[in-house]
Order: structure tokens, then C-alpha cells, then sequence
């Protein structure tokens, strides 16, 4: 990496490079894709939550005029999964399906009309199945399982790990908390509606041009769900309208265009209703969680032990990671000594869970931070002097194993104290009004990929030409981050160009070198470093050309402003074209490659692969609330928001990010709810989505977003491109548990559970009213059957990163007499 | 894509031309002005009408006349659009309540489109019909479509779809008509008339008459307000609405008055007594309590839409008294930016 | 043939869209959403939900922001249409899409032209909104990406670079 310490890209706000085109509406999204002859494709989905399909009848509708082919389970033999684990899903349902939307059967027709007419012709006949709603009853209901595959009955994961003696942790504490959370599931709600687009070219291979975030993944998974060389498979990930994690795994309608281009030999498109996303779902799990906390008189934390319990829906999807992930990142922020965690992940005849922007994190986060809250309140200390007193270390290692690097979090808790005039105003506005502070946490792209392999998680390859121009391929997948802006910056920054003048090509498997996509916020950190070794070795070539030209040696050469000059004599140089053209005849084709990898991680035990990353963000949060006595009604008039980037590559869509991430917070603190609907038993077996619109499954507008000031931190991390961390995801996590934490700080209730509605909010205060609990959340936490934990000694007991060969001496101890709140 | 079904268009120019073909086509089709809560409706299959007849080029349903007659009535064509309504200066002069209504429903673009009339004539909504076609069927469907029962209470014999009209309660209060004009003739009616208390067969207009205008009585002495319900500043139907309108002699007395819910039942209705308990009173914090406890008892919220059915009931009286408060005169702009998000 | 088929005859409309008058032969089912991306290959103009409940679609008709998706095609005949198409003047940028690109008014891009074509009809009326208009105008606008307070900047910056330029 260049030493010099001016940067004329990097850091600067700047127009994103494909901002002109966002703009102009030439940006080409996946139903924006029109091939000469294409069909369109409708799929017939179940109206039934559990049944076994009997038999189907697709007769009239291959007759009905315009309908080109209709396909079926018996079409698809192979199943298919994100994850090589959970391989748990089929194209169209063969012999059962598992929620209401589930596809069992699609046309594909001269339009999208014709082809929605031709479904009303197909007869399915079903027989319903028992339906699982609810964890609670998954728990219930081991038969009649969902899958035939899991841990046992209807338990999809189920696991326990223990780093250090927690219960006698908490045993020596001088208090020990015990509070129960609910976090309800959300979904990811993108504007643009999923689109797949599948054509055979003249050569008979398949390309397929997709709303996706991982088009490597979803070229893998194709090969295999088709059966296809995957040499013959293109994937163009098209820029996304929004992913949010929504479009990360392999869905439905992908293989079947696929399928059904290969059939037809014509070009298929599909382009999902609102209400078929909201089936595709891959969204925030529901998690109940119950944590017991021990903490000293000073406010520092002993241990903890949480256990969590998700909804996990239908099928697999990413689930397996996602109940890691509702447990692993939580020693990542305070000292924590000690810690358990027990998880466990049901299913349940409802559209699967899966990634949502924090994955599987905002919701112990939501649990942790309040909680946090209700101990500074019992001992009298502030919220923000509490957590400053703890903050984990830099350079060091947690309880499980993980490497924290650069720690910003002390800095974004003193900078959002400042702006907020929190010591004004937390605990001394009029009742009514409140302040509540949180912080989070969150990884910059997770450190193993979701299917074992040893090659490089990005890689870049650049082509240089004597025209000068500058091309720069790569597998990442703009969702509107702006990954293609980062990728073209990092590049220029390194030759000494304008970030206009690096072509992008990215997200096609045919192209681009592989790089893991768009999700766990990896691409800045990934893609930036494998850009820079790329950038680098180009630039080592020209700075020789240059030289040799000006007869200096190449360490004295400078490129920068489209120019190569001297260092000491910035007058003597010449441009960047001719730096290339002098290269290009020195050297042949100009042309370099570079990748990344991850760290090793330091964990040894099987599970420790979750959580690792290179660098972990931080943020800190302070949100304002108005609530009114009378009937609950909540207002956030203004949130302040202090984030540790490491470095902003362009500040511009950094603070987008960040904002972006405070909406989105905001709608989980108070509105947005994936949630369903039973009728009553003796009349139906019905188990719908209840609002699968964007009507009514609400999303703050412009006049619910309150003002946001913004602060970014910058510590360069060593690991990251020019000490650049994530910022796509962090953001979000604080902004839940700080709006619980305003709201007691305005009215003296808490609501241990999101969203926090008006309705709850009334109920908490009329309990109080009554001298009650002022509280509404979660009453029980049912009994789960962990397993007996892994145990693995936190690196300051002498510990080695493995799991410790003995087992645990004796089940958990009854603590009797234990102050617990 | 949501698309519509396939139908016929008609777009005739004038009244008498509209009132023929509807007349003609018979009950399979439908008057479209708007079009913002129809063709939802259509792509939904709701509604599959064979034919729709156009009222976008009907001369004459978008006047306003504004005491022409010297009496000082003012009549709205039901052709306006909510945008026209909200940004017509003697409404918002005079009749506060209406331009407050107007200026709350759904958003800018929906209020460019949607019309007065098509405001009025907006059909019931509930959680378990305003849902595709394929969600319908996961339920089996329901009454007020393709099914036979209510979902919402399954013992109900009549279908409890609740009437979302924002302007509809605002009109009420403030004692308005609308006319109605059929190929056999004309007729006005009370806006309160115009309403079942039905899901499904909540007009009392007849299939063949166009709703062509609605009268405003004078309003001399009147205050009017209309305070909406709902979770987010745009789009959302209300969950409530109240609706006030009030005539006070010079020293504060009141000498008539009037409130009317919306979204609490499957029409708008004035509440009977409410207005008679303010009579002969000013409006001081205890009478405002007391017709708040009076409306409150007369809501029913249903499960059926958005938030709480409960608290929904509950704020009822608040929302009341947000009304009154704002008719007597109290800066209620804090208040009122915190519920509708903006000032109003 | 019956009377179903015979209704099912596509219709011809003269449709002017950006300026330029183009005949466009359609199923009369088809919104102008439809027409406009389908007939006539205007894809800039996006959809979310296709009920009105999200404002994407938005265009203008007649210089006023509508929802495309609840616009039947055959009404437009005679109509004056804009679309994100349109904006620009030639190759230059006008100033409202260049303030979204400058500022990060636009990140995933997908509601940019309904939101372009929103801002664009209220500073044509009112050359210096504040912030609360501009508020209450992209209201009827989801956004999922930004928080929409760069929207704001970008709207504000538009109207700023557009009220220099008619100086």
C-alpha cells in the first residue's frame, strides 16, 4: 500500500461513480432486463401453511392459448439450499409444502396475463398436515415434523457453548439480572420486487440476470439444483433496488426461469408481486431471549448467560449461521469475563428466516442494551459512564475466542454524549420527555464463507490499455451501498486517477473474479484489500516506466492527479496514458490480479467460525422520544449517532449508510412487524401473513423521520483498505434499544419487546398507574433442551482456543438468595 | 406485475351520457373518477367489472361555487380532486374540518388523482379482504368477496368492514349534502344518508346515480376540525377520525354542535346526543371530557385494521377532546404535529 | 368469435411523453406504468407494490406527480407525460439529478426517478420550499435506503443550483 499520507480520492465526499446513472433512470435493474422473444413466468403457490400435495393437474392450463410450458415439483428433482447444511428446499414443492406462498407449480406464457390466467386452471389437490405456528409449539409438537432432517423433532439447531464457570461468575457477583426480551421478526421490504431474468445464448449456455446480493453463491447452487456444469451458467447480479439481506439466497423463481429457458430455448422472465416478496421473506428472525447478568456494585460485568430461542419459518435458509449470530457478537463490546450461550432454532409452517441487516444480532443487542440500562438505573450510574467503564479493549481477545483490532467505541459514546447534551438532559427532562443511549457492534464481513474452501473470499483483476483506460473487474454486487464507488476509489486513489476514470465491471460470474457478495457488510474490507494488492502491483509497473523514462528511480516516482511525476519536482513528470503506453511497450498487455483472505481466527472449537472477522464496527447512539401520557403515542424528534468507520472512502454515502441504518432502526423500534394470522380452529386451518403490503406492514415515511446528526470516528484499522471498517450494518443495532431506553427515561415503563407501540406503551403506564410492573414484554421463556455446552476456557483462564476435553462438572446450580431484578 | 383484468372503457362527456351507459351496462359496471381505490380493488380482483365508465371528461363535476346563491352554501363538484379540495382557499376559510380531512388522506400523488366523490364512495376496508386474490384464498375467502362468512367475528351475520372515508366524517359534522343524479332523475341526500352501517352494501346510492356534487351549508358561527388516526404521516387509512363542528354565540356559548367518527364502524355517523350535550354550554374542560366519555362509548373499532382494537377504543375520548380544544380556540399545533406529523 | 374475445381488443392511443408524441397500440387493462416500461420501453419509471402504496411509479401528468400504476393508459390521450427520461436536457444533468448524485440523494436508485419527478413538480411551482414542504411533498415516496435526509439535501441543493441558474 502507498505510504503517502495525502489522499485525493479517499476520504473525500464525492459524487458516487454510478450516481449519474441512478439518477438518469439508466440503471438497469433485473425486470428492467427486455430480450427479443422472452416469455413471462407466474407461479402457483400453496394456500395452505402444511399439507401433502396429492396430486396435481396441470392440463388445462398447457392448454389455455398463449401458455408455453408449465412445470412441476416432478420437474426439479434435486433440492436446493444457501447453505450445503440445510439443503431443505425445492424449486416447486414435490409432495409437501411448508407455508402459504410455498410455489408448487409455474407457468410460463406469452405475458405476465395470460400466465396469472393459466394458474387459476391448475387443480392441486392437498391434504392438510398439522400446523406449527409458533417456536412454542414446534417446541410442543415434536411429530408431524416440518423436516425429516435437524436436530430432533421440530428443532431445526440446537446448541450450547460455555466460555469460563458462568453460574459461579455469577455466583461472586454482587447482582444478578434476569430479564426476559422478545424481539419480533421483520422483513426486508427493498422497493424493487425480486426479478430474474434466463436466456440461453448461441453457444447453449444459460445466463441468468438476477435480483441478487451473491451471485457466486447463487451460481453454485444453480449448477447444482439444475444439474448443469457450472461452466455453462452465467450470473449477472444486476444492481439491486435495496437487498437488506433479502436477496441472498437461491430462490424459487431463479431455478425455474432457468429451467424453463433451457426448455423453451427462449428467453423467461419473472418479476414477483409485493406479496411474493414479502413470502420470500429470508428476514429477521423472531428471537425470545432471556438473559442472566451478573454485574459488580461498580457497574462491570461478570458473566452472562443467554439463551435464545428463534422462529425460524419453513426452511433452512441461513439459519444455521443466524443462531450463532444471536449469541457470538455479544462479548465484542464490553469486558465480559464469562459467557454462555444456549440457541436453539425452531420451524415453523411460515415463510423462512433468515439475514436481515445485522444478522441474527440486533435482536440479543436489543436485550443486552436495555438491559444494561436497567442496571446503570438500579445502581445509580450513568448509562454512558457504565458502558464507558467497560469497553472492551483494543488489540485483544474476547471470552469466545474473537480478535477485536481497533476499538472506537469509547470515542462514539463520549461524541454522542457531547452532541446529545446528554448529562442536560437523561433523567431531567420534563415527564413526558426522554433520552435513552445504546451502543453496537457489528463485524466487517464475516470471516469463512458459507461453504468450506481455502481460495480467497474477493478477488480483482484490473486491465489497463494504451488508451489509458482503466478496468476493473470484480465479483461484488452493488445493492446501492456502493460498492462499485468503493471499488472504483480504491483503484484511483492507488494509480493517481479521478474515480471517473475506472471502468466498473462487477457481479458477473462470467467476467468478474469470484468475490462472496454483498452481505455480513464484507465488501468494503474485502474487495478494498484485494483491489489495493491489484492496484498495487499495476502501480509498481508504471512508477518503473515512468522512471525509466525520466530516468529517476521508481521510488521516487509519484502517481497521482493522472500524472507520474517526481516527488521532489512535481513539475517533472508526464500523464497517466503515456505512463501506461511506456508500460504497455515494456511489458506486453498490462493486466494484474489480487485477492483476500480473512485472518486466521484464533478460536479452535467447532462453531468458533462464526463471528471472527477482520475488524468489528462500532457505534453509539442516543435517541429522543416525546411520549404522551394519555394514549401511549410515541414521537422521536431527533436521534444523534456517533459510528467508528475506521475510515470513510466517501464520507457522502458513509452518512447515508449510517442514516439509512437509523430509519431502518427506527421502523423496527416502532412499527415494522412480519407477523400472522390464525383463524379460528374449528373453521380453518389457516395461518396467513397478516399484512403482506406495503400499505400495511409500515415503513416510516419522510414525515416520521425525525433529524439525525451524524459523527464518524475515524481510527484507521490496520486491517482494513486505508483503515476502512464497515458501516452498512452496525448502525442499525443501538437504535432499537435506545429508543426502550428513551421511553423509560420519559414515562418510567419499559417495553422489554419491539416494536414498542402506543397500545403496549399505555398498558405499561397504566400498569404503573396501578403500582404494577411497569412493564410489557415477555412473561416466560419455555423450557428448551440445550444440550450440554461446549466448553472452551476464555483465553485469560489458560485457555488454547479448544473445546476442553472434559465435560462439565454438574448441571446448572439453583442460585438462592441472589438479588435478581 | 398487479395487473387489471380485462374490461370495456366508456369515457362520455357528459352527465346525462354517463347516467345512459350506466343505466345501460347495468350492475357489472362501474364509475371510475379517480381510480386510486378502484383499480387497487381490480388488481386485487374485488372488483372485476365488465365495463367502466369514465368521469374524467364529465363536463361540470369539478365547479365550485362558492355562495353564488347568496345564502352562503358552497358547492364542491365530486370531481375535485382532494388536491383541489385542500388547496381551495374558502374551504380551508371556512370549513377547516374538511380541509383538514382532505389534507390527511393517503398522499400528495393519491390526493392529485383521488377525487371528492370518489372519497365518499370509498369502499369498506378490512385486513382479511384488502389482499390478493391468492391470499383471499388461503382464508377461504369471505363474505364481502367470493366467501361466506365474516372473519373478523364469524357469528356476525352482516359483514363488519370498516368505512375508511376521511372526508366523509368531516362533511357530516359540518351538516353537508350530496346529489346524486341518475338517468330517472336528481336527488340530494345528507351525507349522513348516504351510508349503511353494512361492509358490503354500505352506499345508499342506487347502482345507475353518479354522485355529481356535494353542498356545504353555510358557515357563518361554525368551527370545524377532523383529527386523524393513524400509524405513519402519509398513506395510512384512518384507524379514527373525528370530526367536530361547532356554532358558538359571541360569548363562548355553543348553539349547535355536531361530531361524527369515521373508521370505527362500517359507515361514518354522527353521534346522536353528543352535539345536544354541548348545547347551552361553553366548551370548557369538563364538557369536552364529557362528550369525549359519550363519543368514546359509541365507537366499536374492529380487529380489521391497523393498531390495537382496544386502545384503539381507548384514545377515542382524547381524540375528542383534541377536536373540541382545537375548535375553542387552544394552540393545539404541537399536539397536532406530533399525531398527523405535520402542520396542518 | 364472442363477445369476450372482441373485448379484448388491444387499443391505439396517441401518447405525449417527454415532448414527443408516439402512437402505442396496447391492452386497454394496462396502466400507464405498464405502457410506459412494456409499449414503450421507458424502464426508468419503477414499481413497488403497483396498489399506490409506494410511489415509485410517480410521473407527472400534466406537470402534476401521479402514481403511473393507477392511471389508466387510455385516459392519457392528449395528456402531457414526464418521466425520469425526460429530465435530463441533452447529456447535461438537470440540476435536481445532479444534486442527487452529489449529495447521496440516491443509493440503491430504485425510488430516485419517482422521487426526481416528485421534487421536480413542487420547484416548479415553488422555487424555494423549505424543509417541512419538502417533507410533506416526497411524503407519498418510500425510501428504503437513505433515511431521506439526504433526499432533503439533494432537493434543497436542486432548488438552489436551479433558482441560480434562472437568475
Amino acid at each position: 500500500m502507498s505510504t503517502r499520507k495525502r489522499f485525493d480520492v479517499v476520504g473525500k465526499p464525492r459524487r458516487r461513480v454510478d450516481g449519474r446513472s441512478k439518477v438518469t433512470g439508466l440503471t438497469k435493474f433485473a425486470d428492467d432486463v427486455v430480450l427479443p422473444r422472452m416469455l413471462h413466468a407466474k407461479m402457483l403457490r400453496s394456500p395452505h401453511p402444511h399439507a401433502r400435495i396429492d396430486a396435481i393437474d396441470v392440463s388445462r392450463a398447457e392448454q389455455h392459448p398463449g401458455v408455453h410450458l408449465v412445470l412441476t415439483g416432478r420437474d426439479f428433482p434435486v433440492s436446493f439450499g444457501i447453505m450445503p447444511v440445510s439443503q431443505d428446499e425445492f424449486p416447486l414443492a414435490p409432495e409437501r409444502v411448508r407455508y402459504v406462498g410455498d410455489p408448487v407449480a409455474a407457468v410460463i406464457a406469452k405475458d405476465e396475463q395470460t400466465a396469472s390466467e393459466a394458474l387459476d386452471l391448475i387443480e392441486v389437490k392437498y391434504t392438510p398436515l398439522q400446523t406449527i405456528a409458533t417456536p412454542e409449539e414446534a417446541l410442543a409438537h415434536p411429530e408431524a415434523r416440518i423436516h425429516e432432517y435437524g436436530e430432533h423433532g421440530n428443532i431445526h439447531r440446537i446448541q450450547a457453548y460455555e466460555f469460563g464457570d458462568v453460574e459461579e461468575a455469577l455466583a461472586k457477583s454482587d447482582h444478578v439480572f434476569e430479564d426476559l426480551f422478545f424481539f419480533q421478526g421483520n422483513t426486508h421490504l427493498p422497493i424493487e420486487q425480486h426479478a430474474s431474468v434466463a436466456a440461453v445464448d448461441g453457444e447453449g449456455k444459460l445466463t441468468l440476470w438476477s435480483s441478487t446480493q451473491v451471485p457466486h453463491y447463487i451460481h453454485r447452487a444453480l449448477a447444482r439444483a439444475l444439474q448443469v456444469n457450472a461452466a455453462h451458467i452465467r450470473v449477472i447480479a444486476c444492481p439491486n433496488g435495496g437487498g437488506f439481506g433479502g436477496k441472498c439466497d437461491l430462490h424459487n423463481h431463479e431455478i425455474v426461469v432457468s429451467r424453463a429457458a433451457m426448455r423453451l430455448g427462449r428467453p423467461v422472465k419473472i418479476c414477483l408481486t409485493r406479496e411474493e416478496v414479502f413470502y420470500m421473506h429470508r428476514g429477521r428472525h423472531p428471537v425470545l431471549m432471556k438473559f442472566r447478568t451478573g454485574v459488580m456494585n461498580d457497574g462491570k460485568i461478570t458473566g452472562m448467560h443467554l439463551q435464545t430461542l428463534l422462529d425460524g419459518g419453513g426452511y433452512g435458509s441461513y439459519g444455521a449461521a443466524s443462531t450463532f449470530y444471536t449469541g457470538v457478537l455479544q462479548p465484542v463490546s464490553y469486558e465480559l469475563p464469562r459467557f454462555k450461550f444456549d440457541a436453539c432454532r425452531t420451524f415453523t409452517n411460515k415463510p423462512p428466516c433468515g439475514p436481515k441487516r445485522g444478522h441474527g444480532t440486533p435482536q440479543p443487542r436489543f436485550g443486552q442494551e436495555v438491559q444494561l440500562d436497567k442496571i446503570a438505573e438500579k445502581l445509580r450510574i450513568d448509562p454512558a459512564e457504565l458502558r464507558l467503564n467497560m469497553v472492551a479493549k483494543p488489540n485483544s481477545l474476547t471470552a469466545n475466542w474473537l480478535r477485536i483490532g481497533s476499538i472506537g467505541l469509547a470515542e462514539c459514546i463520549r461524541r454522542v454524549v457531547d452532541i446529545s447534551g446528554w448529562k442536560d438532559k437523561h433523567r431531567k427532562l420534563p415527564e413526558g420527555r426522554g433520552l435513552g443511549l445504546a451502543c453496537g457492534a457489528y463485524m466487517s464481513g464475516a470471516g469463512l464463507p458459507i461453504y468450506w474452501n481455502k481460495m480467497p473470499h474477493s478477488g480483482v483483476q484490473l486491465l489497463l490499455d494504451r488508451s489509458g483506460q482503466v478496468t476493473v473487474f470484480c465479483g461484488a454486487t452493488e445493492i446501492g451501498q456502493g460498492s462499485d464507488d468503493v471499488l472504483a476509489a480504491i483503484v484511483a486513489e492507488v494509480l493517481g486517477i479521478d474515480a471517473f476514470d475506472v471502468r466498473c465491471v462487477t457481479g458477473d460470474t462470467g467476467l468478474t473474479p469470484i468475490d462472496l457478495g454483498s452481505y455480513s457488510s464484507r465488501v468494503t474490507v474485502m474487495m478494498g484489500n484485494a483491489a489495493i494488492q491489484a492496484a498495487e502491483r499495476l502501480r509498481e509497473v508504471l512508477a518503473e516506466a515512468a522512471a525509466e523514462h525520466l530516468e529517476v528511480s521508481p521510488e521516487r516516482i509519484v502517481l497521482a492527479q493522472g500524472r507520474a511525476f517526481l516527488a521532489e519536482d512535481p513539475g517533472r513528470g508526464i500523464s497517466f496514458r503515456e505512463t501506461v503506453e511506456l508500460a504497455e511497450a515494456k511489458h506486453g498487455t498490462l493486466g494484474s490480479v489480487g485477492s483476500y483472505s480473512p485472518p486466521r481466527a484464533p478460536a479452535r472449537y467447532k462453531g468458533g467460525g462464526v463471528g471472527p472477522s477482520p475488524a468489528y464496527s462500532y457505534t453509539a447512539c442516543v435517541v429522543e422520544v416525546a411520549v404522551d401520557a394519555a394514549t401511549g403515542w410515541i414521537t422521536v424528534p431527533r436521534v444523534w449517532i456517533a459510528h467508528d468507520i475506521g475510515r470513510a472512502i466517501n464520507p457522502v454515502s458513509v452518512r447515508g449508510q449510517v442514516e439509512g441504518s437509523v430509519y431502518m432502526g427506527l421502523g423496527e423500534a416502532l412499527m415494522e412487524e412480519q407477523v400472522f394470522r390464525r383463524l379460528p380452529p374449528k373453521l380453518s386451518g389457516a395461518l396467513v401473513h397478516k399484512i403482506p403490503s406495503l400499505l400495511e406492514y409500515k415503513s416510516l415515511t419522510s414525515l416520521d423521520m425525525p433529524e439525525v446528526e451524524t459523527v464518524l470516528i475515524e481510527d484507521p484499522d490496520p486491517n482494513c483498505p486505508f483503515g476502512a471498517k464497515e458501516v452498512g450494518q452496525g448502525p442499525l443495532l443501538p437504535v432499537m434499544p435506545a429508543v426502550a431506553n428513551a421511553v423509560w427515561d420519559a414515562v418510567g415503563v419499559r417495553i422489554d419487546e419491539v416494536p414498542i407501540t402506543p397500545d403496549k406503551v399505555l398498558r405499561a403506564l397504566e400498569r404503573k398507574a396501578k403500582g404494577e410492573n411497569p412493564r410489557v414484554g415477555p412473561e416466560s421463556f419455555p423450557a428448551v433442551p440445550y444440550p450440554e455446552p461446549i466448553c472452551v476456557a476464555p483465553p485469560w483462564e489458560g485457555g488454547d482456543g479448544n473445546a476442553s476435553k472434559e465435560k462439565r462438572k454438574a448441571p446448572a446450580r439453583k442460585l438462592e438468595g441472589m438479588a435478581a431484578s | 406485475m398487479m395487473r387489471l383484468p380485462w374490461f370495456r372503457h366508456h369515457a362520455p362527456d357528459t352527465l346525462a351520457e354517463a347516467a345512459r351507459i350506466l343505466a345501460g351496462e347495468g350492475p357489472n359496471a362501474m364509475l371510475i373518477a379517480g381510480g386510486t381505490d378502484l383499480l387497487p380493488n381490480m388488481k386485487r380482483r374485488h372488483q372485476s367489472p365488465s365495463a367502466l365508465i369514465s368521469l374524467a371528461r364529465v363536463e361540470g363535476l369539478k365547479n365550485i361555487s362558492n355562495g353564488s346563491g347568496g345564502n352562503g352554501e358552497m358547492r364542491l363538484g365530486a370531481g375535485l380532486t382532494l388536491s383541489d379540495v385542500v388547496h381551495c382557499a374558502a374551504v380551508r376559510e371556512k370549513y377547516a374540518g374538511l380541509y383538514q380531512a382532505a389534507a390527511q388522506v393517503a398522499t400528495t400523488h393519491l390526493r392529485n388523482m383521488g377525487t371528492l366523490g370518489g372519497n365518499l364512495c370509498l369502499d369498506t376496508r378490512c385486513n382479511y379482504y384488502n389482499q390478493n386474490y391468492e391470499w383471499r384464498k388461503a382464508i377461504d375467502f369471505c363474505m364481502k368477496k367470493d366467501g361466506d362468512i365474516c372473519w373478523v367475528a364469524t357469528a356476525s351475520k352482516r359483514c363488519v368492514a370498516v368505512s375508511s372515508t376521511d372526508t366523509a366524517p368531516a362533511l357530516i359534522a359540518l351538516g353537508a349534502k350530496v346529489r346524486l343524479f341518475s338517468a330517472t332523475g336528481e336527488r340530494e341526500v345528507t351525507v349522513a344518508d348516504l351510508y349503511n352501517n353494512d361492509g358490503m352494501d354500505y352506499l345508499t346510492r342506487r347502482p345507475d346515480e353518479i354522485l355529481t356534487s356535494v353542498l356545504l351549508p353555510a358557515a357563518s358561527g361554525w368551527n370545524s376540525s377532523y383529527w386523524k388516526l393513524r400509524r405513519r404521516g402519509a398513506f395510512d387509512f384512518p384507524v379514527l377520525g373525528v370530526a367536530a363542528a361547532v356554532k358558538t354565540a359571541s360569548d363562548g356559548t355553543v348553539e349547535e354542535a355536531r361530531i361524527a367518527l369515521g373508521a370505527v364502524a362500517s359507515r361514518p355517523f354522527l353521534v346522536e346526543k353528543a352535539g345536544g350535550l354541548l348545547v347551552g354550554k361553553a366548551l370548557t374542560d369538563d364538557a369536552i371530557a364529557e362528550a369525549g366519555a359519550l363519543v368514546a362509548s359509541r365507537a366499536k373499532p374492529m380487529d380489521n385494521a391497523d393498531l390495537d382494537i382496544y386502545w384503539r377504543k381507548g384514545v377515542v375520548s382524547s381524540f375528542v377532546g383534541y377536536a373540541l380544544r382545537e375548535i375553542r380556540g387552544d394552540d393545539m399545533r404541537v399536539t397536532r404535529l406530533r399525531i398527523a406529523r405535520h402542520a396542518l | 368469435m364472442n363477445a369476450v374475445v372482441e373485448a379484448r381488443r388491444n387499443v391505439r392511443v396517441t401518447l405525449r411523453v417527454n415532448g414527443e408524441q408516439t402512437e402505442v397500440l396496447f391492452a386497454p387493462y394496462k396502466t400507464l406504468l405498464e405502457v410506459l416500461r412494456e409499449e414503450m420501453n421507458l424502464t426508468g419509471t419503477k414499481h413497488g407494490c403497483e396498489l399506490g402504496e409506494c410511489g415509485a411509479c410517480a410521473v407527472l401528468l400534466d406537470g402534476v406527480p401521479v402514481l403511473s400504476c393507477l392511471v389508466l393508459a387510455i385516459e392519457c390521450e392528449g395528456r402531457s407525460i414526464e418521466t425520469v427520461e425526460g429530465l435530463a436536457r441533452g447529456s447535461e444533468l438537470h440540476p435536481l439529478q445532479a444534486a442527487f448524485a452529489d449529495l447521496g440523494g440516491t443509493q440503491c436508485g430504485y425510488c430516485t426517478p419517482g422521487i426526481l419527478m416528485t421534487a421536480k413538480a413542487l420547484l416548479d411551482k415553488e422555487p424555494d420550499p423549505g424543509r417541512e414542504r419538502i417533507r410533506e411533498a416526497i411524503s407519498g415516496n418510500l425510501c428504503r435506503c437513505t433515511g431521506y435526509l439526504q433526499i432533503y439535501e439533494s432537493i434543497e441543493e436542486g432548488a438552489r443550483r436551479m433558482r441560480e441558474e434562472a437568475k
